[in-house]
């Protein structure tokens, strides 16, 4: 089994813990945190107190020198989160709760989709709209299912835009497609600042905060997965989901790119993710792929599984296969 | 020091005189500026959802033209190194015009990755040590670097050309590792921007080998066109014949380039049609259209129409000595560089993506204007070198004691 040995050696350290931040910043920012302290400190009174506060105006600045989130220390990355949560409120008056849960010890996440159940309903699809907080208008979608004639799992005589009041006909499968989450991820080596990188439970995760939007990422990546936000998300209030992780479905800005994160929300609190719930057929199969008993590995060890254009030497961790 | 004081002093003043057109040009100019700006400031209040790119077609206009700048600026070296490494001394005024393009023409490529952005505020973010530099990982992070340190390195060269004659030491002869480093700069440029292309195994359509060298031969070609062109502008302006030996050095190289590229394009044709692989599918969309869409099909044919024409002109001797007609040649030649780099090589490379979508891009308005902007700004600074640089180059300001 070649894809168990990957994750312990690619996983990068979660984030150095620095007990002295400010001088931290001072050192590694230079004179731009100088000015940043100087700036925020002269205008809001302390950047202490601004966090408790927390005015639009201190936050912007906060925001604007927040670091990449594998370099915050754990204060820090609360007080980033104090801002996230008021802008939140500010911004759709909704009261979000933002997570931090790490990874947890043991646990790779690995999922696997059954093709001879899926009936393309795209309930998968909403469901994940909903959970992960796209932005409705413009329209925003983690997962892409497409409509494949029987005989051929050709991605380009694949149908991208097939009615889902029709399905499921009967000659067609439907083949929901999403990110993988490659142990060899060409996003991750594609990003010029680092804000997109391999978490030690398999998931690959972007820091919003730090992206700067130059899609490289999205150029690099052969299955389509990375969503960039060209205008404002647009959310109706009243479905805003409160319960958001810092990595993962917390509100995101225009100009950032972002991508399916196994909901890192609900994965790393033992819970499935939104699609895997969704599924009216059960198709979808999400589990910890270091645990022997687990269901995934049931289906990997005794269903004639494939991953979809292995030869791009990504090394998935999303497996189809028929039954 | 004082000489330098001196200098910088005659510079300006240079650059504040000048006849009524040398001021209408700069207004028009200015005024390109300003719709660039008028745009850009739309782009960065509602986003980038000014433009037509997608998640399917990611990087469009601002990316080719950053490509094609990038190469302009990379070749426009080439007399420099001709007149170090080969003694001709009688190129030599002019590689000094070609390092005054080199620089405008960095400095618009790096405009064009700025305004591609979709969060120009975060760019400190790239900083190294300051903010997280994914070197030597990231090919974008080695494309920031060649673009600054180029940028420097033509900084400092024209200067430095422009000083030295400024003293009255004649046109110097540089160092030979200054052509060294030319002839460093002018591969690795074009090198890096080709690999920010072929690096992905996501996009069979650049992902092959030829694209370095192809870019090399581009680069070869649109290049010296932009000189030959800017030295007969410029020698014109002035009263001044133009170098007729730069420019019949250039004439060469182009003529070489111009085939080999060609060369090129039908090598890679052939891979893409004898096999019919899936690097063949986005070749397919381009050259004959794709399941009803087409829309870069008779962009692709006509610049490669305009290459045919520009290599019979420049091919053969009697019609490239005429000037008029040679220079018809190069307008050809950068057309079809051009068309070639945003509609026959970047959009295509996404279309089908890689989940077998045919999506189709054309640049918006909004891009159009915001490239115009960007190309005025790299015309600006050219102008205004070359106002500086002829006097000084042609011994009417002097240092004098």
């Amino acid at each position: 089994m070649k894809w168990l040995g990957f994750w312990k050696t690619r996983s990068k350290p979660r984030r150095k813990e620095r007990l002295l931040s400010r001088r931290s910043l001072l050192r590694r920012g230079g004179w731009l945190g100088s000015l940043g302290m100087l700036l925020g400190g002269g205008l809001a009174g302390g950047a202490r107190a601004a966090t408790d506060e927390g005015s639009a105006f201190s936050d912007s600045i906060g925001d604007f020198f927040q670091k990449q989130y594998q370099e915050m220390t754990k204060e820090e990355i609360q007080e980033a989160i104090g801002r996230i949560e008021r802008k939140a409120k500010r911004r759709y008056d909704v009261d979000i709760k933002v997570g931090d849960a790490p990874p947890l010890p043991g646990v790779v996440f690995g999922f696997a989709l059954n093709l001879s159940r899926c009936t393309g309903v795209r309930e998968c699809v909403e469901a994940c709209v909903q959970e992960n907080n796209l932005s409705r208008s413009p329209q925003v979608q983690y997962i892409r299912v497409v409509e494949l004639k029987k005989g051929s799992l050709d991605l380009h005589e694949s149908n991208h835009y097939y009615d889902t009041e029709k399905v499921p006909l009967p000659d067609k499968i439907y083949m929901p497609m999403q990110c993988v989450q490659c142990n060899n991820p060409p996003c991750v080596k594609a990003c010029p600042v680092d804000a997109t990188w391999l978490e030690p439970d398999g998931i690959v995760v972007t820091d919003y905060d730090w992206c700067i939007g130059t899609r490289a990422c999205m150029a690099a990546c052969p299955y389509s997965a990375r969503r960039f936000n060209w205008a404002d998300p647009v959310i109706p209030k009243d479905e805003i989901n409160t319960d958001t992780h810092f990595l993962g479905n917390r509100p995101r800005e225009r100009g950032v790119v972002e991508k399916c994160t196994n909901c890192i929300q609900r994965s790393r609190n033992g819970r499935n993710p939104a699609c895997v719930e969704a599924c009216p057929t059960g198709a979808r199969v999400f589990g910890n792929l270091l645990d022997p008993a687990s269901e995934i590995r049931y289906v990997l060890d005794n269903k004639r599984v494939f991953r979809l254009k292995e030869e791009a030497g990504c090394d998935p961790k999303f497996w189809y296969y028929f039954d | 020091m004082r000489a330098f004081g001196s200098f910088c002093f005659d510079c300006i003043k240079l650059a504040l005189r000048g006849r009524w057109y040398y001021w209408l040009w700069l207004a028009v100019l200015l005024a390109g500026i300003g719709v660039g700006a008028r745009y850009y400031g739309g782009q960065l209040v509602e986003g980038m959802v000014v433009t037509h790119l997608s998640d399917q077609v990611n990087w469009g206009l601002y990316i080719a033209n950053f490509i094609f700048m990038g190469g302009i600026a990379a070749a426009s070296i080439v007399l420099v190194i001709a007149a170090i490494l080969y003694q001709r001394e009688d190129v030599s005024q002019a590689a000094l015009m070609g390092v005054a393009v080199a620089l405008s023409a960095v400095i618009m490529s790096s405009l064009y990755i700025l305004v591609d952005l979709g969060r120009p505020d975060r760019l400190w973010h790239m900083i190294p040590f300051i903010g997280r530099y994914n070197f030597p990982y990231s090919l974008l992070s080695w494309d920031a670097l060649v673009l600054n340190v180029y940028l420097l390195f033509t900084l400092w060269l024209t200067g430095a050309l422009l000083f030295k004659n400024y003293r009255g030491q004649g046109v110097p002869i540089m160092r030979r590792w200054v052509g060294i480093a030319a002839i460093v700069f002018v591969i690795g440029m074009v090198t890096v921007e080709a690999f920010l292309l072929s690096g992905y195994e996501a996009r069979p359509f650049w992902n092959t080998a030829v694209l370095a060298p192809r870019f090399l031969a581009a680069a070869f070609v649109s290049g010296p066109a932009v000189i030959i062109l800017v030295l007969q502008v410029v020698g014109w302006f002035e009263k001044q014949r133009a170098a007729a030996p730069a420019i019949d050095l250039l004439a060469t190289i182009m003529q070489a380039a111009l085939l080999f590229n060609l060369f090129l394009v039908g090598v890679e044709m052939f891979t893409h049609f004898y096999t019919q692989g899936e690097h063949a599918i986005s070749a397919n969309y381009l050259y004959f259209g794709l399941k009803g869409f087409g829309r870069l099909v008779p962009w692709i044919w006509v610049a490669h129409g305009l290459g045919v024409a520009a290599v019979c002109l420049v091919l053969v001797r009697a019609l490239r000595q005429r000037r008029i007609l040679l220079n018809i040649a190069c307008l050809l030649a950068i057309t079809e560089i051009w068309i070639e780099k945003t509609m026959g090589l970047v959009i295509p490379g996404f279309i089908p993506t890689s989940m077998g979508e045919v999506f189709e891009y054309m640049p918006a308005d909004a891009e159009i204007f915001i490239s115009v902007g960007v190309l005025s700004i790299g015309l600006l600074v050219f102008t205004v070198l070359a106002k500086i640089a002829l006097p000084i180059v042609l011994g009417r300001v002097r240092y004098s004691t």
